[in-house]
């Protein structure tokens, strides 16, 4: 009985698959890659939250007031904190911003106002898209060699500075992108309603991007408190609290790395807490600026 | 222009002032290489080539090089690119053909802040967890049934050019899902189109329609990847054990990169020759990354403008 | 081999594009689909051969029967359907990085259908029938991006002649094209129904006068009136219809 079907299945229904191995190994093939392709991203997925829980689990029993005010004890004595870290990052990314917004956003303008497709604005854009690519550890050799050799001493100033550098080109980027989405109209009415050029750009055009010019002001800043390389050479590190910007001082990022290492495990257990902060204040960032970009919004096919 | 003298003056600040800045900048990326190159210049002239050869930082007789560096830069960063792509690039076809329609941005999302990270952090959990994990479990484990090939043979280290190579594909990943998938999406759907007429599976469109298309793209994003690997300082450093080893294939060894030397030795060294040393070192990582962030730059805009990419 | 439409109703999301569609396809010659823009005639069409949900938001109720056989089943997957329902497409689409023989063969490797020798065979037949061989015989290796518009479509219809399709589709096929390369691809219609069944969506009248023996009128998405298409365009029923012919409203 069965056999009769199966004879007549094939005539009577033309869009079956054929009774193919070619058939059968076409649909293994589409199922196998989507299987790997999940797996991929199960993985990608799975490496985070691991190590989001993990620094969650470790961190958090370290977590109380005494790691913001007090600074680390001597010797890996449990107690004490890493207040020093933290005040030292607050006046690292503060100077790093004094630095790195002006020259950043400026040169977005320069870009999207000024230079347009010119062959100087072309170079520009050029330099502070390789600006980006290079490793943060290059911009504090340079502020080493430019600052701390000469000065005999390691500052936070050096420090401030080299994070500026590393601002820069973020800045820049993001805002060219949306300057440069300031609808002409938008320009040419003010102009055309007497404004000048320079009070159109300042008091028109900018304040139009101003979301996302400040979207990308953030991230600049979320980047630099997490950069730990540039720092190891300029703003080094210090046991105490500073605010002396011509001497060494301390950072969140440095203190994770140098507990980290350490041999004591209250130091250790330190270390967690204060990568717990710092990825903290990192998701936040990021959640802030994937709001403000509208970035939950659907996109793609 | 509209205006009397007055108002010109003030269009004239700004742009004055403008131009003074982006200047500026401009000066410091020149000032940045000069730095680099004239600092370096004392090994660049005793050494010259043999710098890239010479074995190790030897200040007790004064001769440099960073032969074992780039040896485990180019190590490590070929072992993450080698993972990281297939990875990489099936989470990027994941995200854009097969991932259900209201999950998709929350997830891409979730990869991306992969990217967010620092790299101290990642340094932190590889050093506490990973690498004690390697040395236990992981490299005792692929040397038993793996052990064959060279690359798993010797003694186990936890803090090894494999842990860093585990560590640096987790953290060039998203890089490549991200321009991947911006790559993939820009697919013209007449092309998915003509396959899908055919009667092609998801699979076959993707592999004849739009991995073709997307393939420089693709390629781009795995070079910007391979220069943030090659860079990579912080992570690479706190796992890779800083200690020299035989140049050879086994991954489980100890070793060193370019930016955990500049990172390790800057501070013991002494003016001339050392200092020089550690500054070329930097200059090599320079023209490194350099050199790569061009041609993954001209590959991706080979395919024409995507906006929004922060590399 | 005919197509048979039953009460289909499509959707784009929430917005519906086809309203109550009722139509039969006889298994020989050409049938002209014509409206203004946004009637539906492309989502109708696309709908013959399961492409319509590809989109995302798709929906398609109702029942279309091809030879009998209800497409829109379960147990049918929309790939095999695909496969017999060739589709040519408004802009010419040819794989870019293929070569001219590639993207004609790509039909037959992907379903399994021929190799080797038995593959220069059909690529060459396909070639024939859709008027191109001459022009590209000593090149098949080249590629297919450096043909004209015209031969692309051509290649594009040699493409789908490969795996031997029971019907095909086509979307405005001339639209991008040029007049002479219009002519042509008008010729090789000609020549094609024949020996396939064709529906083919157009925008321009004449070309649906030139071309088809049946016309079918669509208009927002519903169908208006089908016949013959000398009757249609001389006498037509509706007065929609004989409003869009004179050019009413186009």
């Amino acid at each position: 009985m069965s056999v009769i079907v199966e004879r007549q299945q094939p005539t009577a229904n033309p869009f079956q698959p054929p009774r193919t191995v070619h058939s059968a190994r076409r649909r293994v093939s589409n199922i196998a890659i989507i299987a790997l392709s999940l797996l991929a991203t199960a993985f990608a997925v799975a490496v985070l939250l691991f190590l989001l829980l993990y620094i969650l689990r470790q961190g958090l029993p370290y977590i109380n007031i005494d790691l913001f005010t007090k600074i680390p004890t001597p010797n890996g004595e449990p107690g004490g904190g890493i207040g020093n870290a933290i005040q030292g990052s607050l006046i690292l990314v503060g100077l790093a911003s004094l630095f790195g917004i002006p020259l950043g956003l400026f040169t977005g303008i320069y870009l999207s106002e000024f230079g347009g497709r010119s062959a100087i604005a072309t170079g520009v854009r050029f330099l502070v898209d390789v600006l980006t690519g290079i490793p943060t550890i290059i911009f504090g050799l340079f502020a080493w060699i430019f600052i701390v050799v000469p000065q005999q001493g390691f500052s936070g100033l050096s420090g401030g500075v080299a994070l500026g550098i590393i601002m820069i080109p973020i800045v820049a980027r993001t805002s060219e992108e949306v300057l440069r989405l300031v609808p002409k109209e938008l320009r040419e009415a003010s102009l055309a309603l007497g404004a000048t050029e320079s009070r159109t750009i300042l008091r028109v055009v900018i304040p139009s991007a101003s979301s996302g010019i400040i979207t990308g002001i953030v991230l600049a800043m979320a980047r630099v408190a997490g950069e730990t390389a540039p720092l190891l050479m300029t703003a080094f590190g210090n046991p105490f609290f500073n605010s002396d910007i011509t001497q060494p001082m301390e950072s969140l990022p440095h203190t994770i790395f140098f507990f980290a290492d350490s041999p004591y495990q209250a130091q250790n257990n330190q270390a967690y807490a204060g990568a717990l902060v710092l990825i903290v204040l990192i998701l936040i960032a990021s959640f802030a600026i994937r709001w403000a970009t509208g970035g939950f919004k659907q996109r793609g096919r | 222009m509209l205006g009397s003298g007055n108002r010109r003056l003030s269009d004239t600040l700004f742009r004055g002032f403008t131009l003074l800045l982006v200047l500026f900048v401009v000066v410091i990326i020149a000032g940045v290489v000069w730095i680099l190159i004239s600092n370096s210049m004392l090994t660049i002239q005793k050494f010259g080539f043999q710098f890239l050869t010479n074995p190790a930082f030897d200040p007790v007789h004064d001769v440099y090089g960073v032969g074992p560096a780039i040896f485990g830069t180019l190590v490590t960063s070929a072992f993450a690119i080698i993972f990281a792509i297939p990875i990489g690039v099936g989470t990027a076809i994941f995200l854009v053909d097969f991932c259900p329609r209201a999950i998709r941005q929350p997830l891409a999302f979730v990869v991306e802040l992969l990217a967010a990270v620092p790299s101290v952090i990642y340094g932190l959990f590889g050093f506490l967890v990973l690498a004690p994990w390697m040395q236990g479990s992981a490299e005792p484990w692929l040397q038993k049934y793996l052990g064959f090939l060279p690359f798993f043979q010797g003694s186990f280290h936890g803090l090894s050019l494999f842990t860093a190579g585990v560590i640096l594909v987790i953290m060039i990943l998203p890089l490549i899902t991200s321009v991947s998938r911006e790559v993939i999406l820009t697919t013209p759907t007449a092309q998915r189109e003509a396959l899908l007429a055919l009667g092609a599976t998801r699979w076959e469109v993707i592999r004849h329609a739009v991995l073709p298309y997307s393939r420089i793209g693709i390629t781009g994003g795995v070079i910007l990847a391979l220069g943030r690997a090659l860079g990579e300082t912080m992570a690479v450093t706190m796992v890779i054990g800083n200690q020299a080893s035989p140049i050879g294939p086994g991954l489980f060894n100890s070793g060193y990169t370019l930016s955990s030397v500049i990172a390790n030795q800057f501070n013991e060294a002494t003016p001339g020759l050392f200092f020089s040393a550690v500054i070329e070192a930097g200059l090599l990582v320079f023209l490194i990354t350099l050199l790569t962030n061009i041609i993954a730059r001209i590959l991706i805009y080979r395919m024409g403008r995507i906006g929004g990419l922060v590399a | 081999m005919a197509i048979e439409v039953r009460n289909l109703n499509v959707w784009y999301g929430r917005a519906q594009a086809l309203h109550d569609i009722n139509l039969t396809i006889g298994s020989q010659g050409a049938t002209a689909i014509i409206g203004p823009s946004g009637c539906g005639k492309s989502t109708f069409v696309r709908c013959l051969n399961r492409m319509h949900e590809e989109i995302a938001g798709g929906r398609v109720e109702g029942e279309v029967l091809v030879d009998g056989v209800s497409i829109y089943t379960r147990s049918i997957q929309p790939m095999y359907v695909r496969r017999h329902i060739g589709m040519v497409f408004q802009r010419p689409n040819p794989l870019p990085t293929r070569s001219i023989f590639d993207n004609v063969a790509i039909g037959l490797r992907i379903n399994g259908l021929a190799g080797g020798a038995a593959l220069k065979e059909i690529v060459e037949r396909s070639l024939k029938q859709a008027a191109l061989w001459d022009e590209v015989k000593d090149r098949l290796s080249e590629s297919a991006a450096q043909l004209s518009g015209g031969q692309q479509q051509r290649l594009c219809i040699a493409r789908a002649l490969a795996i031997e399709p029971k019907i095909i589709l086509m979307d405005e096929p001339c639209s991008a094209l040029d007049p002479i390369a219009t002519f042509e691809v008008e010729e090789l219609i000609r020549e094609l129904k024949n020996a396939y069944p064709v529906v083919i969506v157009t925008h321009n009248m004449q070309q649906a006068a030139r071309v088809a023996e049946k016309t079918v009128f669509f208009l927002q998405g519903k169908l208006i009136e089908e016949g013959e298409t000398g009757k249609f365009f001389s006498h037509p029923e509706k007065q929609e219809t004989a409003d869009y012919i004179t050019g009413r409203f186009s």
